[in-house]
C-alpha cells in the first residue's frame, strides 16, 4: 500500500486577497463581441441576508466544444511593465475570477459550456474557513444525477434565473432558509 | 520628529474596543469547547464560533456528494508560462527599492494524496509587511505601509512538484475578532491541483509563534497533527548565503483526481 499523506488544511481566504487574487477581466471569459457571450451574474448572501461584500467567486467550465482541458492564459503579463493584463481577448480559458462588489454582486461573461448544462463555481469568503463548491445550471435539465437526487425546493437553487436570452442571474446563499446546495467531491 | 512630518501626517487613529468587549478568555474558553466537540478532520469546520464571521457565513444544510466520474470538477484550469514571469516568485523585486524586514526563502513541493508531485500548477502567494499592514485600502492597522512591498507573487510548480519564493518575513497584526485579538505572522497560499476539487486556500505559520494559542483561525483546524501541518519548518540548507532564511513547507491537495475515479477507488 502506498503511503498517502495527510492533506493540508484550509484556511481563510480573509479580506485581504484583493490585490492578490483579482486580476483584469478575471470575469471576461468569453472572447471579446463573441455572438454567444452569455452573462451569468449573481449576489452572495450570508445568514442574515445580507450582502457579503468580501467573497470571491471562481467558475470552471469546459469550452463550448465540451474540451475540458482549459487553456493558460488568463493572467497575461504585460512585458514592459510586468503587470498582469489578463486575457487576451480571443482564447477561451474556462476559469473565472471574480470579486464581489460593495454590494455583494459578482459578473461573469462567458461562453455556454459544451457537454454539460452547468458552470462549476468555488467561493471563498472572509469567515468561511473552507471554501465551497456549488453549480449554476443554466437549464433545469431532467435527467442529471445531481439535480435528481434533490427536492425541488433544494434543486431550484442551483438553476441560474434566465432574465433575458443571454443573462442569467444566480445568487448564493451562504445560510439560511433558501441556502444555496453546495457539493462535496468524492 | 520634525515639525514638517506632524503636519503632513495627522494622528493615526487608536484601535477602538469592540462593542461587546468580547475578550481573550471568552474566545480561548470556546476554542476549548469546540475542541473537545470536534470530530477528527483534515479541515476546519465552517461553523467555528470562535472565529465570529463564521456565524452567518457557514451553510447549516450538509453538502450534498457528488460521485459522477464525468464532473467537470475533475477537471481544472490550466496555467502557463503566459501566466507567471520568472520575477512573480521574487516578493522583493516588484519595486525599486528594498522592502524592510527579514528576507525569507519559502520551498517546497505540492503533492497530491497519492504522494505524486503536482506539475506545473499555479502557487499565488500573498501576505501582509514586515510591520503587519496589508497594502490594502480596508487595512487600517496603524503600521506603516512599506512603498518596496506589495506582498504578493506566483509560481508554477517545476516538474518535481516544487514551488519557490523570495519574501519578507511577515508581521503579527490585530484584527478585530474580539478584544485584543492579534494573527500570528502568516503567508497566505493559493493553490491549484490538477482538478478543480484540489483547489485550496491556506495560510502558512512560522515555526514557534507564541501567537497560536491565542488565534481562533489557527486553532479552527481542531486536529492537532493537522494544524502542525500549516506549520512550515526553517530549512538551513535553504538559507542562501548572504540573503535569505530558508523555509520548508510542503503542501498537500485534498480531493479526488480523474485517475482516482479511472482506477474505480472512489467509487
Amino acid at each position: 500500500m502506498r503511503h498517502s499523506p495527510a492533506p493540508t488544511p484550509s484556511q481563510t481566504v480573509g479580506p485581504f486577497y484583493g490585490y492578490a487574487l483579482p486580476f483584469p477581466r478575471g470575469g471576461e471569459v468569453a472572447p471579446d463581441g463573441h455572438a454567444d457571450t452569455i452573462t451569468l451574474h449573481g449576489y452572495v448572501f450570508d445568514g442574515a441576508g445580507q450582502p457579503v461584500p468580501d467573497a470571491l467567486i471562481e467558475t470552471w467550465q469546459p469550452a463550448p466544444d465540451g474540451s475540458r482541458t482549459g487553456a493558460p492564459g488568463s493572467l497575461r503579463h504585460d512585458p514592459v511593465t510586468g503587470r498582469v493584463i489578463g486575457r487576451d481577448g480571443v482564447a477561451f480559458t474556462g476559469f473565472g475570477r471574480v470579486p464581489t462588489d460593495a454590494d455583494g454582486h459578482w459578473t461573469v461573461r462567458t461562453l455556454p459550456p459544451g457537454g454539460v448544462s452547468y458552470i462549476s463555481i468555488a467561493v471563498f469568503a472572509r469567515g468561511l474557513l473552507h471554501h465551497l463548491y456549488t453549480r449554476a445550471y443554466l437549464v433545469d435539465k431532467p435527467g442529471d444525477a445531481l439535480l435528481g437526487s434533490l427536492d425541488a425546493e433544494r434543486r431550484s437553487t442551483l438553476i441560474a434565473r434566465s432574465e433575458t436570452a443571454r443573462t442569467y442571474r444566480f445568487d448564493i446563499r451562504l445560510q439560511g432558509a433558501d441556502e444555496t446546495v453546495f457539493l462535496e467531491f468524492g | 520628529m520634525t515639525t514638517t512630518t506632524q503636519s503632513q501626517h495627522p494622528p493615526l487613529p487608536r484601535p477602538r474596543p469592540l462593542p461587546d468587549g468580547l475578550d481573550q478568555r471568552a474566545i480561548d474558553a470556546e476554542a476549548d469547547r469546540a475542541q473537545s466537540a470536534a470530530t477528527p478532520g483534515n479541515h476546519p469546520p465552517r461553523d467555528y464560533p470562535p472565529y465570529r464571521s463564521s456565524h452567518f457565513r457557514h451553510p447549516e444544510q450538509p453538502l450534498i456528494p457528488v460521485r459522477d466520474p464525468e464532473a467537470v470538477e475533475l477537471s481544472g484550469p490550466a496555467f502557463g508560462v503566459t501566466d507567471v514571469t520568472a520575477l512573480d516568485r521574487d516578493l522583493t523585486r516588484q519595486h525599486q527599492g528594498e522592502p524592510l524586514g527579514e528576507r525569507i526563502t519559502v520551498s517546497g513541493r505540492v503533492l497530491d494524496r497519492e504522494g505524486r508531485p503536482v506539475r506545473g500548477q499555479l502557487v499565488e502567494l500573498w501576505q501582509a509587511n514586515a510591520s503587519g499592514r496589508y497594502a490594502h485600502q480596508l487595512d487600517q492597522h496603524p503600521a506603516p505601509l512599506d512603498p518596496n512591498f506589495t506582498g504578493f507573487g506566483r509560481c508554477l510548480t517545476d516538474d518535481s512538484g516544487a514551488y519557490s519564493f523570495t519574501t519578507i518575513k511577515p508581521g503579527a497584526y490585530p484584527w478585530r475578532n474580539h478584544v485584543n485579538a492579534w494573527r500570528p505572522a502568516h503567508l497566505h497560499f493559493s493553490l491549484f491541483g490538477t482538478a478543480f476539487t484540489q483547489r485550496l486556500v491556506t495560510q502558512m505559520y512560522f515555526p514557534g509563534d507564541p501567537l497560536f494559542p491565542y488565534d481562533p483561525v489557527l486553532r479552527s483546524v481542531t486536529d492537532e497533527s493537522a494544524r502542525q501541518r500549516l506549520v512550515c519548518a526553517y530549512d538551513h540548507d535553504l538559507s542562501v548565503p548572504e540573503w535569505s532564511l530558508g523555509h520548508r513547507w510542503d503542501i498537500v491537495l485534498d480531493g479526488p483526481s480523474a485517475t482516482l475515479f479511472e482506477e474505480g477507488e472512489q467509487h
